[in-house]
């Protein structure tokens, strides 16, 4: 049994929101490098250089790429030979979150009610997302998201007859209604499979995954292929503006279902796909 | 085509600007977004008055993030102008010339930028650190609870946006898609 202290676990947290708020990975930084040189549209190339300079900015002024600095979504993969000691790990975790966004000039997008609307004013509570797995380490991820592209997501309830052909589809449909809303150049996570709530959580973990990695799934793998190709050429481009650059990455996950179901969910993220990982 | 204008503009300007066109603007804007527009909507409805005056003048649909010392902003791009649909035809019918943002309108908003010579511009999307370099000062005017959300007047120069919706209806969300479509 390893322990663990929530002060520990707080400090990586702040830290954490405040990194990918002002860094994006250098999958997302490479993959943005290479659509500026292929996009066919003048005014595309140009928005693409400006989310370029952007980065540079963002990093070298310590300004948050986006003003959007999202609700902080975040993963907790914890071994089941953890022990985390000194306080409730959920507080621990919200804490990080509070510090962050209040000593990092990270947005407050809060609010407390989704009806009455107040701001919590320190972007708390975060959504967190807890796994129990193997070892003695806790690997925790970090993904604010933007509401932006998060309002343009979608979850389907298809049938089993649907097959794949319904699947493709409907992830083009999220696309094509989510268009300039988005920020494009987007990347889409998918998650098929599992429940109405799994295949939403597959789906936002999707978005997790490096834009340069596919799936291990031969006919997974080849759907991310095709549905990028396919997604890049509906002339969306950057921005919305037009161009063929419309989508950086398909990422999709797949889980068990159901007899009578093929739940599919459209998790959509702008090109500022923040996430940031540490083990502790 | 690139155009420098200055920020308020009159009608005369706000017709000869064109889909497509790169804009530059220098001068004073006003930020407002979700909340202030619900509030300056709910002011109306009760017959108050807005918190300025918006005949001529440009809101940027925009939440920033807090100022660094030093810093007259934090980072600022745009945010979805959708969600201001319900409230933009009134303010447009009242003066209001200009709106910055991103994304979709309604065909409601359509008609009445057409009807009021005025223009829906894009500025870059998850461009904030950017798009603060062109911001030169920043005060809160109005509704200062609201955080974020609150009116701001804006000193900006040479502030980057794109020409989507023009004073004849002309959308470039529409034609230039259309014009790179391979399907």
């Amino acid at each position: 049994m390893r322990t663990i202290s929530v002060d520990e676990i707080t400090k990586n947290i702040k830290e954490m929101c405040i990194e990918a708020n002002h860094y994006l990975s250098e999958d997302m930084k490479e993959a943005l490098e290479q659509t500026a040189v292929k996009e066919k549209s003048p005014l595309g190339k140009q928005i693409l250089c400006q989310l370029k300079d952007n980065l540079k900015i963002a990093a070298e002024d310590m300004i948050p790429i986006c003003q959007d600095t999202g609700m902080a979504v975040i993963f907790m993969e914890i071994g089941q030979d953890v022990h985390v000691e000194g306080g409730l790990l959920t507080d621990a975790v919200n804490e990080g979150v509070r510090q962050g966004y209040t000593e990092g000039y990270l947005r407050k997008s809060v609010v407390k009610d989704p009806i009455y609307r107040e701001n919590t004013k320190d972007n708390t509570p975060a959504v967190i997302h807890y796994d129990i797995v193997a070892g003695d380490q806790i690997k925790i991820t970090i993904a604010p998201k933007g509401f932006g592209s998060e309002n343009m997501s979608r979850v389907f309830m298809l049938k089993p007859a649907d097959g794949i052909e319904g699947v493709k589809n409907a992830i083009l449909t999220a696309v094509k209604d989510a268009g300039p809303n988005a920020c494009p150049p987007m990347v889409v996570g998918v998650g098929i499979g599992g429940t109405f709530e799994k295949c939403a959580l597959l789906a936002k973990k999707a978005l997790t995954r490096p834009v340069n990695e596919h799936s291990k799934i031969p006919y997974v793998r080849e759907m991310e292929e095709e549905l990028l190709l396919k997604i890049n050429r509906t002339g969306i481009g950057p921005g919305g503006l037009g161009g063929s650059t419309t989508a950086l990455a398909v990422n999709i996950n797949t889980y068990p279902t159901h007899i009578a179901g093929l739940p599919v969910a459209v998790n959509i993220c702008c090109h500022v796909n923040r996430h940031c990982v540490r083990i502790l | 085509m690139d155009r420098h204008i200055t920020v308020p503009y009159d009608e005369k300007t706000a017709r000869e600007l064109r889909s497509g066109d790169y804009v530059y603007m220098t001068g004073t804007i006003y930020t407002a977004r979700d909340a202030a527009h619900k509030r300056m909507y709910e002011a109306l409805e009760e017959g108050k008055e807005l918190p300025f005056d918006i005949r001529n003048n440009v809101i940027y649909y925009m939440g920033p993030s807090p100022a660094r010392e030093g810093r007259p902003i934090g980072s600022a791009g745009p945010t979805t102008a959708s969600r201001m649909d319900k409230y933009t035809p009134l303010l447009l019918d009242l003066g209001l010339k200009g709106m910055i943002g991103k994304g979709k309108r309604t065909d409601a908003v359509k008609e009445a930028i057409v009807r009021n010579k005025a223009v829906y511009f894009a500025a870059v999307g998850g461009a904030g650190a950017l798009l603060s370099k062109a911001i030169l000062n920043s005060e809160v005017i109005a509704y200062d609870d609201l955080g974020t959300e609150a009116i701001r007047k804006l000193t900006v120069k040479d502030f980057p946006a794109i020409v989507v919706i023009d004073s004849e209806g002309n959308n470039l969300y529409e034609t230039a898609a259309e014009a790179y479509r391979e399907e």
